[in-house]
């Protein structure tokens, strides 16, 4: 297993919440009108995940290069964390030229094969394609892993259940990532499962389940780090639910009204400060640390706003290889 | 493997639509580990409708994998196999089906090339049997190309006989994208399904592709051109050569795909008679035929000179009982009385 590093796993968090945190404000920046979420240099739906660093960078700890994840709607943590360049994935939510996709992806829609990292917009449905990266790096003879995540609203689909009994029967190296963050939009978890751990219905396909509480770092790199050991040394796959935080809306623009009163709660369990308190950061610490992850997104804005946009007669391109 | 001289589909070694597929599947397997199958029943079975006939025994169960009955799970499996370089061969046992795995196919399955901007590729077969006339009614006897084929990003062929069945697999796996692979159950040659004699017919033993996108001339004409695909290509032809006799001369264009559609060999048919007639076991509207029409149209309307005819599925779903299926199915009578009137 890898070794816990508590300083880059901090550093990691830190530099997924200045990503998101810059996108936010571009995101508002030039918005006009300001309630027009197609409008401004980075247009449409906006899901950023501030809040859920923990569960991204305590599973990505793990992962080499060539193994694989499928990511839901809300990507960026999961794309960063596992080496998704930071320009280039800019770049697409900016719909540039140089983007991931040359600008025909845009935020939800991010495909990287080198680092064969993908996800997609459609809720649950990153599982099964997982089983297939899983299926592939069994059958080529390797050692890869691939990771589905998506939220906990994405358990109640079809497409999970069906994936978890394929991927136990076919014994893949595949780890399910559930990622709680009591809300699917505006529905409480309370509303949409009768069971309070997903993580118990790994026992009715057959593999483990284990469930984190507390949006803990360190506890998801060791519950991670054993699953993704597991499926690395054929063994099969296993299921980790994450209960974590969504800090900000479901999507940008999301009033949040039906929050209440945990809105106010928000502020003290963010992971980040948290953590640096945890492992004894000072201030200076944490400003440098924030500092160094401000100048590299600061490029990658630069990046993109450097970029080309496309051009209409670009929309016809790619249809078929 | 590509053959020097494209074998012809003259001969005599006759063998069966289903057998033609399979066939294809067996030779691509043997020369490329990356290819495998996978669906409900391909295995010992062989596949409900044959198209996996024999290759379990050669291949074994790491190669040609039985699935849960999990269309998502496992549509959604080959994708993700796809994009690491591998080329599956999955089968969703009856199109209509695709009610359970549509987002799979549609939304990952066409979209992630485009979406990526071309950086990700997903070689992979899909194929499932279509088509009516053994009363199995309203969820298992649709055509449904149509549907597919107005969806961007998915390739669409649906062969018509044994020779073009093991060409058109052949190139649907060595595709880079991926290819909806459609098989009506009445041209198989199945033992157990009433069936044209076309539909056993003489395969070269070697491998061979048909190219997608490239429509046949099943048979020249001068009189009247008839349009269509798949099964109603073996009715039609039937057709024809029934007429031939009476002095009327229909040339039959055999589309083979959808998508990419062959509009040259249309429209220079339709250049020539003047005369179209569209079949199509599909539905009616905002299907096949309104779309022959409107390339017609939109290419130069005066080469019609009577108004085209459209023979499909009126817009009702697949009833049961046989009198109301063959009522609204595009027969052999139906086909002969349409060419008539525009021969007249």
């Amino acid at each position: 297993m890898t070794e816990l590093n508590q300083l880059d796993l901090y550093k990691e968090m830190v530099r997924i919440r200045q990503f998101e945190a810059r996108v936010l404000n571009e995101y508002h920046a030039d918005k006009s009108p300001a309630w027009d979420i197609g409008a401004g240099l980075i247009p449409g739906e906006m899901h950023l995940s501030a809040g859920q660093e923990p569960a991204a960078v305590g599973v990505c700890a793990h992962l080499k290069k060539g193994d694989a994840i499928t990511a839901p709607h809300r990507p960026h943590h999961f794309a960063l964390s596992h080496g998704v360049d930071m320009n280039a994935m800019m770049a697409e939510i900016y719909g540039r030229t140089t983007g991931l996709c040359k600008g025909k992806g845009g935020h939800m829609h991010l495909f990287d094969p080198e680092n064969h990292f993908s996800c997609s917009g459609i809720i649950a449905q990153g599982y099964p394609v997982a089983c297939g990266h899983a299926m592939a790096f069994k059958r080529k003879g390797t050692d890869h892993v691939a990771v589905a995540v998506a939220g906990e609203g994405a358990a109640n689909q079809g497409a999970f259940h069906e994936s978890l009994n394929l991927a136990a029967l076919w014994n893949l190296p595949v780890v399910f990532v559930i990622e709680d963050n009591d809300w699917a939009i505006s529905v409480p978890r309370s509303a949409s499962t009768a069971n309070t751990s997903n993580a118990d219905r790994a026992a009715g396909y057959g593999m483990p389940g284990v469930r984190v509480e507390n949006n803990d770092v360190e506890a998801v790199f060791e519950a991670a780090g054993a699953a993704i050991d597991r499926a690395r040394a054929g063994e099969g796959p296993s299921l980790l639910e994450i209960h974590t935080v969504r800090l900000w809306g479901h999507f940008e623009g999301d009033a949040q009204a039906y929050r209440g009163a945990e809105l106010e709660t928000l502020d003290e369990r963010d992971p980040i400060p948290a953590y640096a308190a945890a492992i004894g950061l000072s201030d200076d610490q944490v400003a440098a640390i924030k500092a160094e992850a401000d100048s590299e997104v600061d490029a990658a804005v630069r990046f993109a706003l450097d970029s080309p946009v496309p051009t209409a007669d670009d929309a016809l391109l790619h249809v078929f290889a | 493997m590509t053959a020097t001289e494209t074998p012809t589909s003259e001969g005599t070694r006759r063998i069966t639509t289903a057998k033609a597929m399979a066939e294809a599947i067996a030779l691509e397997m043997r020369n490329d580990p990356n290819v495998f199958v996978m669906g409900e029943d391909v295995g010992a079975y062989g596949g409900i409708f044959g198209s996996t006939t024999d290759l379990f025994a050669e291949f074994g169960a790491d190669r040609v994998i039985d699935t849960p009955i999990s269309e998502t799970a496992f549509i959604g499996a080959g994708i993700g196999a796809a994009t690491e370089g591998m080329r599956p061969v999955v089968e969703l046992m009856f199109i209509d089906f695709y009610g359970v795995c549509m987002d799979q196919i549609t939304n990952h399955m066409a979209k992630i090339h485009y979406e990526s901007g071309g950086a990700v590729k997903v070689p992979m077969v899909l194929m499932a049997a279509t088509g009516a006339g053994y009363s199995d009614a309203a969820q298992h006897s649709q055509s449904l190309w149509g549907t597919f084929a107005h969806l961007p990003g998915i390739k669409v062929v649906a062969p018509s006989n044994p020779y073009d069945a093991k060409g058109l697999m052949a190139s649907a796996i060595r595709d880079d994208n991926p290819v909806l692979y459609l098989f009506h159950k009445g041209a198989q040659g199945l033992v157990w399904m009433a069936k044209n004699p076309r539909s056993i017919a003489h395969v070269p033993e070697e491998a061979y592709t048909v190219p997608i996108g490239e429509a046949a001339v099943a048979k020249e004409g001068s009189d009247v051109t008839i349009v269509t695909i798949s099964l109603s290509v073996q009715h039609s032809l039937d057709v024809a050569e029934k007429l031939e006799g009476e002095g009327i001369s229909v040339e039959v264009i055999d589309l083979r795909s959808l998508v990419p559609l062959d509009t040259e060999t249309v429209l220079a048919s339709v250049a020539k008679t003047g005369k179209l007639l569209v079949v199509d076991e599909d539905y009616k509207s905002y299907g096949m035929t309104g779309e022959i029409a409107a390339i017609v149209a939109e290419t130069d309307p005066t080469m019609l000179s009577k108004p085209m005819v459209r023979l499909a599925v009126p817009d009702v779903p697949i009833p049961y009982a046989r009198t109301m299926e063959y009522g609204i199915l595009p027969t052999r009578d139906k086909i002969e009385a349409a060419v008539r009137e525009l021969a007249s």
